[in-house]
């Protein structure tokens, strides 16, 4: 077995396992946790309270978006520019179509790959150099948010390093490095791709009860 | 200090949402830009994320569900520890209002405030509180008031009150059909409002009284995150309002006693109320919607309406004053931001209460006072006796020259006679 059916076989395989039964123990862990029945009266509705604030925080609200500009517009460019990479390359969707199902899916062009690249890689970069340049985010940063960092920036240069597709290496690095990621995922804050909607779920329906959601 | 009590406490008030927040929280920083205290003094360790870190250590440590897994690779953070809790008890208790301003730009939703209450329930189980705080509550529990107002004294100011405004006002009335109850800021220092409540409800044909053995509001209880002060105080307005068979106990202009009695109390008794909570915002609109209180007349005065944090953002009531305030005021402007995204006036949350945080809160309220700059108003309208106390005593510090007044003071100026 070589490298490269290793890291895009039995490793897989296990980061993959991981991942999901990770996930999704955090998160039955988590709700299980449960909340007391709360016993005043409600002035509206919890559900609609909890549905709002999904889609309430995908932007800062009261006039937060203009001091916020710089972490909103990187942050967008960030996860837009990876989605697109992730779900729509073409090398992603034959793997996933090899290796998760075999749905026909729409992909991107090569200069649509490169383009949605270099945006999350802007994205990024421009998150990583706030969190070592502002007094804040030094601060309140720690191994965790430093390692995801790397490790998400890792995956994505390997990723663009493999495009051409034609050293095998680079792929078999590119993958080394999502199986890794897959592992890490759910005991570190990239857990957070799945628990917003917990977090702005909750809050919704706790001061949606009250009539507001702040 | 109790430090086992305090780790104790955290992990049991965490709960499904409380982990949902710890662990969806990106350390983005965003909510330092919401936090008047870091605006105002540029102190790193005031960004409400960093606030937060007891219990998300706490929460890492004991409750994470992959906690087991990741103690035995060592990646769970440090036990919590006497310095530990030394040190943040400026960041809960002196520097944070639980205004919740923090939440609506969190990408997250975050209810940090929330947070830093669970985390002061810690503080509290420690021992680890502000004298100024448990000096309240010792006065609270003992004398009905966290300022100390007997009831011999609050019968005094309402008789005083009664002669003013030539309006009987009769305590301890049973079967009418409100029951009032006021923040110990007003009996000290704003008692008018007990005469313009008396004259608007006269006008109204409301039914009303004032019990003497509850008529404080204030709860301290909830402000340093004493869950059993917080009971005790509440369990006296229910127990005096269902001995006296009203059918609703009116919250006064004070932020934290609607949250207490209204959001918090039931959960605190274990059981729904025999009468409903309104807030005076809401009586007070309801009777104007209802056309049972005329007014004659309209304030020319540049007015501006101050949002008390706990009614507004974290208590719906939001375009009630402004009905109001439409109704009397000829020149009123909004500040900005208002509404649910308002400027904390400083001293909420026991902030006021805090002789060590006095520094901080002078400090604080320059957010508040660029808002007033920008808009120039001739006073300042508000719905709360704990603001209008730290915003005018913040604008006597800063030197400017401006009334705040409390909107049902103003309502009771224009009831036609």
């Amino acid at each position: 077995m070589s490298f490269l059916e290793f890291v895009e076989g039995p490793l897989w395989y296990v980061a993959a396992a991981v991942f999901l039964i990770g996930a999704l123990w955090k998160v039955v862990g988590i709700l299980r946790l449960g909340r007391k029945a709360d016993l005043s009266i409600p002035r509206a509705s919890a559900t609609a309270g909890a549905v709002r604030s999904q889609f309430l925080h995908f932007v800062p609200h009261g006039g937060f978006p203009f001091r916020t500009i710089y972490h909103l517009t990187a942050g967008y460019m960030f996860h837009i520019g990876l989605f697109l990479v992730l779900l729509f390359g073409a090398p992603h969707v034959i793997f996933a179509q090899n290796n998760i199902y075999a749905l026909p899916w729409v992909t991107m062009p090569y200069w649509g790959f490169v383009v949605a690249a270099q945006v999350a890689f802007a994205g990024l970069i421009l998150l990583w150099v706030r969190r070592i340049s502002d007094p804040v985010m030094i601060k309140i940063s720690d191994k965790d948010d430093h390692i995801g960092s790397w490790l998400t920036f890792l995956v994505m240069l390997s990723g663009c390093m493999a495009l051409q597709e034609s050293v095998v290496a680079l792929r078999a690095t590119h993958m080394l490095l999502v199986d890794m990621w897959l592992i890490y995922f759910p005991f570190s804050r990239l857990m957070h791709a799945v628990t917003f909607m917990f977090s702005r779920g909750y809050t919704g329906a706790f001061f949606g009860r009250r009539g507001i959601v702040p | 200090m109790n430090v086992s009590a305090a780790i104790e406490t955290m992990v049991s008030n965490i709960d499904a949402s409380a982990a949902s927040y710890l662990d969806a929280c990106v350390h983005c920083g965003q909510c330092a830009e919401a936090c008047h205290f870091y605006e105002n003094t540029g102190d790193v360790r005031f960004a409400p994320v960093y606030k937060l870190d007891l219990m998300r250590r706490v929460y890492k440590r004991h409750k994470d569900p992959l906690a087991g897994l990741k103690k035995l690779v060592g990646l769970v953070p440090k036990e919590l520890t006497q310095t530990d809790l030394d040190e943040w008890s400026e960041l809960i208790y002196d520097s944070c209002t639980l205004c919740g301003r923090c939440t609506i730009v969190c990408p997250m939703g975050i209810d940090i405030a929330g947070l830093v209450r669970k985390t002061r329930e810690g503080m509290v189980a420690a021992g680890v509180v502000p004298e100024g705080l448990t000096g309240a509550a010792e006065r609270a529990l003992e004398t009905g008031s966290p300022l100390g107002i007997k009831p011999e004294t609050f019968r005094k100011i309402v008789a005083e009150q009664a002669e003013e405004t030539g309006i009987a006002i009769e305590l301890d009335k049973p079967g009418v059909d409100y029951m009032v109850i006021l923040s110990a800021m007003e009996i000290l220092n704003f008692y008018e409002v007990i005469g313009a409540l008396a004259k608007i409800f006269k006008k109204a044909g409301v039914t009303w009284t004032m019990s003497t053995k509850a008529y404080e509001a204030t709860n301290v209880g909830i402000q340093m995150g004493d869950k059993a002060v917080a009971k005790t105080l509440v369990s006296r307005v229910v127990e005096a309002a269902e001995e006296l068979g009203v059918k609703y106990v009116v919250s006064p202009e004070c932020g934290h006693a609607y949250s207490a009695l209204n959001w918090e109390g039931p959960n605190l008794v274990g059981r729904s109320y025999k009468f409903q909570v309104i807030h005076i915002l809401e009586l007070l609109e309801q009777l104007r919607v209802e056309g049972r209180i005329p007014t004659k007349g309209k304030d020319s005065r540049r007015l501006t309406f101050h949002d008390p944090c706990q009614i507004v953002r974290r208590g719906g009531i939001v375009e009630e004053p402004r009905n109001i305030l439409g109704q009397i005021a000829d020149n009123f402007v909004e500040m900005s931001p208002n509404k649910e995204a308002n400027i904390c006036c400083g001293g909420g949350g026991g902030v006021s209460s805090n002789s060590n945080a006095e520094k901080l809160r002078l400090l604080a309220f320059g957010s508040k006072k660029r808002q007033l700059d920008e808009v120039k108003p001739d006073a300042m309208v508000t719905a709360c006796g704990n603001c209008r106390n730290v915003m005018e005593e913040a604008i006597d510090t800063y030197e400017m020259t401006m009334p705040v007044l409390s909107i049902t003071e103003l309502l009771a100026e224009y009831i036609e006679d």
